[in-house]
């Protein structure tokens, strides 16, 4: 979905507010918090996907005026409401007030995911394309690459593909490469000598 | 600020939804005894950029090893005993006079666990997420690492599986010095790459 999580390139969000060093849980809550979302991924058997969507159907001001912590209660509280373990009656009774959850999926189930791609069909140096596409569930494509062209650097292993396995039980595995863009192709601004690079799936990519 | 202590014992609404969550979750049964204490724990005082900084340490004290580590970072940092969840697909790049590597994760706050820790909070919050991408010679000056205009800075955006951690330059002038003391030199900022030594 073309979320508020997709940050890469969003612009006037102000500093960075940065500290060197900072005590781990600065407040009891977000330790606890953090601990109750492996409860409920644990106790739904949550994907990597499914638990990363559940944070990006955050309703996107408050995903942005929130912080990490809360953004992980939020998450584990909609997914043990989305799979019957609590009503949202309940947590608003015990909370004392409105408990925030996030919005609904988006995206249709995927049934059939597909064949997997066991070898991969992009060696280092190879020009490829990123899709230009709008996925409506989770994908691990970030926006700000999408119609992009870059250069293959690594091929890395098969790994479930985030998209399939956020909105079912079915999985699909396919390499995954991590591709070289140059900035000042991605920004126009005229910058020298910058690369980001991007890992993406065998899916996201056609050849240039 | 005067009225903290009028206000002490108030318990803010996200304390008030983490409680009704843990709540509920506990009556079902679904919390282990001591498992909120032991995860808290773990990242509090077992997992953290201390675990890192060995790694890089012994990369720059032994040869070889740093040439283990690039080829297969994974592995070479198993071999410290480091590995895990958000460790499992390690790539570690390397800073050179010419080179400077920087990590980021623009779509949530994916970092190396096993060797980092958990991730600090400004790491985690949009404005490094939305810049790092977009405008990193500038947001790495802002932030106290100002680079020559000829060096080439390389963004790291952990969107799939491999997570990363830079393998800073060995200062000048630690020739001397044992692999514990190179360590208590290395910071988690430059091994994010958002310093140098």
């Amino acid at each position: 979905m073309d979320g508020i999580h997709d940050l890469g390139g969003v612009q006037g969000l102000g500093p960075v507010v940065h500290s060197p060093v900072e005590p781990v849980f600065p407040e009891r809550w977000q330790a606890v918090a953090r601990a109750l979302m492996e409860v409920v991924a644990g106790a739904v058997e949550a994907s990597g996907g499914e638990f990363r969507h559940s944070i990006e159907r955050m309703e996107p001001g408050h995903y942005l005026t929130s912080s990490y912590y809360e953004h992980w209660l939020t998450a584990a509280a909609s997914l043990a409401v989305e799979h019957g373990l609590v009503t949202r009656a309940e947590l608003e009774a015990r909370a004392g007030g409105r408990f925030p959850l996030s919005g609904p999926v988006l995206a249709p189930p995927v049934v059939d995911a597909g064949p997997d791609v066991g070898e991969a069909r992009f060696g280092v140096g190879d020009r490829v394309r990123v899709r230009q596409w709008h996925p409506p569930g989770h994908t691990r494509c970030p926006g700000y690459v999408r119609g992009k062209a870059g250069a293959v650097v690594r091929v890395d292993g098969t790994h479930s593909v985030p998209d399939v396995e956020a909105h079912g039980t079915a999985r699909r595995y396919e390499p995954t490469y991590s591709v070289r863009f140059d900035a000042a192709d991605l920004w126009q601004d005229g910058q020298r000598g910058v690369w980001v690079h991007v890992d993406l799936w065998h899916s996201y990519l056609e050849r240039s | 600020m005067s009225e903290q202590g009028h206000h002490a014992a108030a318990v803010s609404p996200v304390e008030q939804r983490v409680a009704a969550l843990e709540a509920l979750l506990t009556e079902r049964g679904l919390v282990p005894e001591g498992f909120i204490e032991e995860i808290t724990r773990r990242y509090e005082s077992e997992i953290g950029p201390m675990n890192g900084a060995k790694v890089v340490a012994r990369a720059w004290a032994d040869p070889e090893y740093k040439q283990r580590l690039l080829a297969d970072g994974t592995a070479a940092i198993a071999e410290l005993g480091f590995g895990g969840a958000e460790g499992d697909h390690m790539v570690v790049v390397e800073n050179t006079p010419a080179v400077h590597n920087v990590i980021v994760c623009t779509l949530c706050s994916c970092y190396p666990w096993p060797t980092l820790g958990l991730p600090p909070a400004w790491y985690k919050d949009p404005p490094y997420r939305a810049r790092m991408v977009r405008e990193s010679r500038a947001l790495l000056a802002e932030m106290g690492c100002p680079l020559p205009g000829d060096v080439e800075i390389r963004v790291w955006d952990s969107s799939a599986e491999v997570r990363y951690l830079v393998l800073p330059q060995r200062p000048p002038g630690t020739e001397g010095m044992t692999e514990a003391e190179l360590a208590g030199l290395i910071t988690r900022d430059s091994m994010i790459g958002v310093a140098r030594l």
